[in-house]
């Protein structure tokens, strides 16, 4: 922000810098990098560490080429490191990591003009793009502290195996195959909840999206529970659809996108090709934020009508 | 004002590169360079389709009525075309198998009538020919340049050739559709630094920032007029 814009009187002074921000999301991702450490083993915390380590780079190295400032300092590609690692599983090559990080940080952020610019959340972006040119890799799911490769839940209910489901204790804990951090369903609530106390997020988001699905998933005569817990459902309805930049800032834009979401989510998992659709989901209401925040902006008190 | 037979020859290449340039014939360019072979293909058959009916639009310029030259200028590429399939259905079965449908829709690529209509119907046979030249280069070099990024990232070959480290490493994503459009802007963007954007003026966006405005903007006035 180097143009201030001159306003008249009052002016609030805010501690709340996107640092603050990025920190607290930060924070708040920690109990999810502990419990794929404890759920997936030491190779989940190299996987973190490798996309951290290539989106700092990649930031820093893209605003040194494009003599733009210096922006490492707002721990934007930090948190955008942690959540791609989340989004992968644990067996994937390290390369493919830092492909898809330096993807995310270059492609999807950098080009479009950097932080508060982009049109889609990098991590979701860029998780796709690594579905697409890495599927081998990208769907080879472990059960955890296990070599063998099992099927995800969701996996599962569109292959017509529900009866195999873990109960929901192990789907709450964690305790299936999966992305390793979207599998403990206990430590993204936990995260959440700190995020929405330290009034970084809002409710409505997070709770619409996955309201659509836990009441959709009825409809659809989908196990309800399992629709919710896995396949990174609340990874991306607390992290990822609250992103800032990408997502509404009105509150009845937020529920809209929530429900949005939710509805494209259950639409991929019930009839598309793939198992899971909520980075799908996201990336396509991301590209309809800018319609909704025009629909839903608000009229100022006492406005004039038209 | 008349630019010597050198510029002529030498525009196409960079300065008004069709594709990275005039953003003329995306879809070929798209389609055709996920691999450095069909891309080679492609441009050398578009570049001989490109100077055959140049010179032929060229010498027929003053015998095609203006009202309907651009039926009779498709009726010319689509002859040439048509003698290009054939030699090549003959010749390089392998190569008319890979650029499928698109070898046909040459006919309708917009560097060709681009070309006539901005330039053939206005030069003699033998600049025409330059251009031709000059274009249907830069179009081969564009598509090369272009599939030689895609098909090393994304297949870790090269002319269909396996490079032994980058084989190992390969990221699908640049060989399909999204990588396509990717490495196209990124290209993009290339060019504008080499020629520091100069190759067409910012002002010129709009209506007088397309390559036909001179063709189309004498008729529209015209039209006002009458």
């Amino acid at each position: 922000m180097s143009q201030l814009f001159i306003s008249a009187s009052p002016h609030i002074r805010s501690k709340n810098t996107t640092t603050r921000v990025m920190l607290d999301v930060i924070i708040a991702l920690m109990p999810a990098v502990v419990a794929s450490f404890l759920l997936f083993g030491g190779r989940s915390l190299l996987l973190v560490a490798t996309s951290v380590a290539t989106a700092v780079l990649a930031e820093f190295l893209f605003n040194l080429i494009c003599k733009k400032e210096n922006t490492l300092y707002d721990l934007s590609a930090v948190v955008t490191g942690i959540l791609l690692a989340l989004n992968v599983p644990v067996s994937l090559p390290l390369w493919q990591i830092a492909v898809g990080s330096a993807f995310a940080i270059i492609a999807v952020k950098g080009l479009f003009g950097g932080i508060g610019q982009n049109f889609a959340n990098p991590a979701i972006a860029a998780r796709i793009m690594m579905i697409l040119s890495f599927g081998g890799t990208m769907s080879v799911f472990h059960y955890p502290a296990d070599t063998v490769a099992s099927a995800t839940p969701l996996a599962m209910i569109s292959g017509g195996a529900e009866r195999m489901l873990p109960d929901t204790l192990d789907l709450f804990l964690g305790r299936y195959a999966g992305c390793i951090g979207e599998t403990c369903s206990l430590a993204l609530i936990l995260g959440g909840v700190y995020l929405l106390i330290r009034k970084v997020i809002s409710w409505h988001t997070p709770v619409a999206f996955i309201g659509t699905v836990f009441v959709g998933s009825f409809i659809f005569s989908m196990p309800p529970v399992a629709e919710i817990l896995t396949g990174g459902l609340l990874l991306g309805a607390i992290f990822m659809a609250t992103d800032y930049s990408t997502t509404p800032i009105t509150k009845s834009g937020k529920l809209i996108f929530g429900f949005g979401c939710g509805l494209i989510t259950l639409l991929i998992r019930k009839w598309g090709s793939y198992p899971e659709g909520v980075s799908f989901a996201i990336l396509f209401m991301n590209i309809l934020t800018p319609y909704i925040e025009k629909w839903t902006v608000s009229k100022p008190l006492g406005g004039a009508k038209k | 004002m008349k630019k010597g037979y050198l510029s002529v020859l030498i525009n196409g290449l960079l300065k008004e590169n069709p594709v990275f340039v005039l953003v003329l014939g995306t879809c070929p360019t798209l389609a055709m360079t996920d691999s450095a072979t069909k891309a080679f293909g492609m441009g050398i058959a578009a570049a001989i389709v490109l100077i055959c009916s140049n010179m032929v639009i060229s010498a027929l310029r003053k015998i095609i009525p203006d009202t309907v030259r651009i039926p009779c200028y498709i009726v010319v590429i689509a002859g040439f075309v048509t003698i290009v399939q054939m030699a090549m259905q003959a010749y390089m079965p392998d190569m008319y198998k890979s650029l499928g449908t698109y070898l046909a829709l040459i006919v309708v690529n917009c560097i060709i009538l681009g070309r006539a209509e901005m330039f053939a119907r206005e030069n003699g046979i033998f600049r025409s020919a330059l251009d031709g030249i000059g274009m249907g280069l830069g179009f081969t070099i564009a598509l090369l340049s272009m599939a030689t990024v895609r098909e090393i990232l994304g297949a870790g070959s090269f002319f269909g050739i396996a490079i032994p480290f980058m084989k190992n490493y390969t990221i699908p994503f640049f060989t399909q559709a999204p990588g396509g459009f990717f490495v196209f802007g990124c290209l993009i963007a290339v060019v504008n630094v080499i020629t520091k954007g100069k190759a067409i003026k910012k002002k010129e966006f709009g209506c007088e920032g397309c390559p036909s405005y001179a063709v189309c903007h004498v008729e529209k006035i015209a039209k006002e007029e009458q």
